[in-house]
């Protein structure tokens, strides 16, 4: 049996930053997921947003942990080649009502320590923000507030962790955890490990995790947000617009992406099957609809891709972090649902300090090096950047996906980083995401993923476990 | 410049085959330099293994590839210089072509004249804002039959169409005959975009049901899809009529929602565009707004015969060829407007000073009973002409005496 000094289960944003944190020591760790890439949970699909902490209830562990995020994010972001822009962040009233909630949030977040906010009137709202709706009376303006990519997050975390020791186990979905002297034996898909402590990162399931060793003291609802995507040729805002909170959550945004594209969402709806991502007519038309309220002129013929996530809403109303009270050695980081994305480094931070207070002792490891690179995106190069790079390597020279102009070169790379299914390799390089969402290039990156790994065409999937790309050859196969 | 060409033709598709040979034609002693992505010349017509092509350009019918073949063979002849794996990334109103290329990395050609055939894609937008889930197993019909007819993997055993473009027919039999099950063709629209030949020859003879004012209005399963809901739509409003879903078992839905000018480089020149046909607004000669850059085929507007493709892009080439010859095509410019049923008119420019013929190319916007086709300059009616059914799914062309043009000229149906 292989044995790591520590096993976070769930490589999703909280897990892979968890992990990279923890590789700065000299230790065994292990990522395991039960899906075959890292991010395929909640991270997968969220609003990407780096949230400046002012509407998390004062005194919570999801304020502190927000603003400390959200300060971490520049360093973090930067060390792992990540896109951040703080474009600054509206909360946007259209009444007297809604007026009241701004200022109480502003309140708030005075509380919780956020900096830069600023109450503009709704002329001053417009003058920054000409897609916001004329009848604004007033706005919170958050100027830490910002965007970043969720999965690239991630991938960035994970990647980085990988390079600094971390095995990754992923496709491993953890069955069983027994307890033992020496620490937990974690049935990780087909293999048994052995690990001292355990980190219980896994988002929707943690709650499960955590019955695995007879601790209930939480659970874990699904709730579901759907989003619209909107093509890179419709007129996005500059900035994050919120509308005021609601019961139910943040209400539905209107917000720029680090790619140029822009998108409407969430809905919050709850349910209880964690694995039901479908998107509904009803949030379509309740998506269009409440976005018109923010920003009228929001173009719903440009929407490229409509999809859903799932959040992990605790049942204590805040995020769980702390050692197991049925063995403290299995330390939770459950619960995270929004502001998770911005939470995320310093939840890693406190999970980290939770592990030494356990008992465990870290040394640092001289090896250690916190900077990672995004795949070279050959669509950004200067043309003599351009030039050099297909002299070293001429797969630069092979353009596969012709709409973000997606070379062969990167699409090997993504391979080589660990990606083994389309959209693994399509969330690492952007081949797919264009206007043909895939229809040119998916049977020549299936080529390549296969000629590079040995995986067959027809065990080839888009996203791992049984979701096939070709049922068969056809009769003559050879051509 | 290392490298200097009086024609350089982007695309080695239909259309860029037939400018190149029309150019030769034309302009014996021009260097001539065609830039191709792909490994292969031919474009999608090395995928399109059924027949049916050439039957008005040859007379005869001819496979995708058999098409293609006859022009890839006078190529070399022609003495034409092919770039294939090369991919063009933008070029200037100067006529300077950047492009990366396998064999030659990253090269700018000079030219004299440019010829634009980048040809189509297929929209997506059937599967944007369908409910339900995200699995695999979608796929635009284009993209199955390369799965299916060049890579040789069967997409999937239980099909749904949503739409009938013509790809999407011609799959539907295909993956028939490949022994998958479609059970059901699923369109929109009260009438089909696709060929009428193509919905007999495709879907009657292999007893598919095509069902008209229908569309998928949500996509289930996990991981690979399971199945499907159609529902009927109000033919008034296109939206679903509730209590009409049916649920339709399936591990693949293909979609066939029609084809887009692939034009992202024409844009990044700052051509002028069509916003009906989505691609570059032309002359008789396919010039477009930028003097001596020609576009034609499909990325000029989408054609459903490859036949017109060439016969247009033969008018493009030569064009080209004159122009980089230094003959520049100078005169009146009269405008040529679509309206009343009409959903445009191609050129959609005339330079007056020819007295020859004039082919103009329209569509219309919808299926149409007994109408009559005109054309009026002016208080003058310069053509008229009765139908007896008109469709979107067929490109119609009428022939003016280019002589008789003295203004801007109104294409117009008479409902």
């Amino acid at each position: 049996m292989r044995e790591y000094d520590v096993a976070v289960i769930g490589a999703g944003v909280t897990g892979s930053a968890i992990a990279r944190q923890l590789s700065r020591w000299k230790m065994k760790v292990a990522l395991i997921d039960g899906a075959e890439d890292v991010a395929m949970g909640a991270s997968r699909a969220n609003s990407a947003i780096v949230h400046a902490g002012y509407d998390c209830p004062p005194g919570s562990l999801e304020a502190e942990l927000n603003v400390k995020g959200n300060a971490l994010y520049t360093r973090w972001c930067a060390e792992l080649d990540v896109p951040l822009q703080r474009t600054g962040t509206l909360v946007a009233a259209f009444d007297e009502e809604e007026a009241e909630n701004v200022r109480a949030l502003y309140e708030r977040g005075l509380k919780n320590g956020v900096p830069e906010m600023k109450i503009l009137s709704g002329e001053e709202a417009r003058a920054l923000e000409p897609m916001l709706a004329e009848n604004c009376v007033c706005a919170l303006l958050a100027g830490t507030g910002g965007i970043t990519c969720p999965y690239e997050m991630t991938i960035a975390c994970a990647e980085n962790a990988r390079k600094n020791g971390v095995d990754w186990l992923l496709g491993r979905k953890v069955s069983a955890i027994r307890g033992t002297e020496a620490g937990f034996v974690v049935t990780a898909g087909y293999e048994d490990i052995i690990a001292r402590r355990v980190v219980n990162a896994a988002g929707l399931f943690s709650d499960d995790v955590a019955r695995m060793i007879g601790d209930d003291s939480f659970t874990v609802r699904p709730r579901k947000g759907e989003y619209l995507l909107m093509d890179r040729s419709a007129k996005a805002p500059k900035y994050v617009i919120f509308q005021t909170p609601s019961r139910l959550g943040k209400g539905i945004l209107v917000s720029p992406t680090v790619d140029g594209n822009s998108f409407v969402g969430p809905t919050a709806v709850d349910q209880t099957d964690k694995t039901d991502t479908s998107v509904s007519q009803e949030g379509i038309d309740q998506l269009r609809r409440m976005a018109k309220k923010s920003a009228p002129e929001m173009d719903f013929r440009n929407v490229i891709t409509s999809f859903a996530g799932l959040r992990a809403q605790p049942s204590t109303g805040d995020f769980i972090i702390r050692p197991s009270e049925a063995d403290g050695r299995m330390i939770h980081a459950a619960g995270i649902c929004s502001p998770g994305l911005t939470s995320a480094p310093a939840v890693a931070e406190l999970v980290e300090k939770l592990l030494m207070e356990s008992g465990l002792t870290l040394t640092e490891d001289p090896a250690y090096d916190p900077h990672r690179s995004h795949i070279r995106r050959f669509r950004d190069m200067t043309r003599e950047q351009k030039e050099a790079a297909i002299a070293e390597n001429p797969l630069y020279a092979r353009v596969i996906c012709r709409c973000e102009t997606i070379t062969e070169a990167e699409i090997v790379e993504a391979v080589s980083r660990g990606a083994r299914t389309l959209d693994g390799v399509k969330r690492r390089t952007r081949a797919g995401m264009g206007r043909c969402q895939g229809g040119f290039c998916s049977p020549r990156v299936m080529e390549i993923i296969s000629r590079e790994t040995g995986i067959p065409m027809e065990k080839l999937t888009k996203f791992g476990a049984g979701s096939y790309l070709v049922a068969e050859k056809t009769r003559s196969g050879e051509v | 410049m290392e490298y200097r060409y009086d024609i350089v033709i982007i695309g080695g598709g239909p259309a860029g085959l037939a400018a190149a040979l029309s150019a030769r034609e034309t302009a014996p002693e021009a260097k001539i330099l065609m830039l191709e992505r792909d490994k292969k010349l031919g474009g999608i017509l090395q995928q399109c293994i059924h027949n049916g092509f050439g039957l008005h350009y040859f007379g005869q019918e001819l496979t995708g590839p058999e098409y293609a073949q006859r022009f890839i063979d006078q190529l070399e002849a022609a003495k034409i210089e092919v770039w294939t794996d090369t991919m063009v990334l933008d070029f200037s109103s100067e006529k300077v072509v950047d492009c990366v290329c396998a064999a030659r990395g990253y090269v700018q050609v000079q030219a004299g004249a440019i010829v634009l055939a980048m040809g189509c894609r297929e929209r997506t937008r059937g599967a944007l804002s369908i409910p339900g889930t995200r699995p695999a197993g979608i796929y635009t019909a284009g993209c199955a039959q390369r799965l299916n007819n060049i890579e040789g993997y069967l997409p999937g055993k239980k099909v749904v169409i949503l739409g009938s473009g013509d790809i999407g027919l011609i799959m539907a039999r295909r993956m028939t005959w490949e022994g998958a099950q479609v059970k059901l063709v699923a369109e929109i629209m009260p009438y089909s975009s696709g060929l009428n030949r193509n919905i007999v020859q495709c879907l009657v003879d292999n007893d598919i049901p095509l069902k008209f004012n229908h569309t998928v209005t949500a996509v289930h399963g996990q991981e690979r899809v399971t199945g499907v809901t159609v529902s009927e739509v109000d033919p008034a409003t296109r939206r679903p009529i509730a209590g009409t879903e049916e649920f339709y078992e399936c591990d693949t839905l293909l979609l066939s929602v029609g084809l887009i000018p692939e034009n992202e480089l024409t844009r990044g020149a700052g051509v002028e565009m069509d916003r009906i046909t989505n691609g570059a607004v032309v002359d008789q000669f396919r010039q477009t707004s930028m003097e001596g850059v020609f576009a034609c085929g499909n990325v000029l507007h989408v054609h459903d015969l490859v036949d017109n493709v060439s016969n247009e892009s033969a008018i493009a080439g030569a064009a080209a060829a004159r122009y980089a010859m230094g003959q520049k095509a100078a005169g009146q410019v009269y405008a040529v407007k679509a309206e009343n049923g009409v959903r445009y008119a191609l050129p959609q420019r005339i330079v007056a000073g020819d007295a020859g013929k004039l082919d103009v190319y329209f569509r219309v916007d919808a299926a149409y009973r007994n109408p009559s086709v005109q054309v009026l300059c002016g208080d003058k009616v310069l053509y008229s002409r009765k139908k007896q059914i008109m469709t979107p799914g067929e490109m119609e062309k009428m022939t003016l005496d280019q002589g008789l043009i003295t203004g801007d000229i109104t294409v117009r149906l008479d409902k």
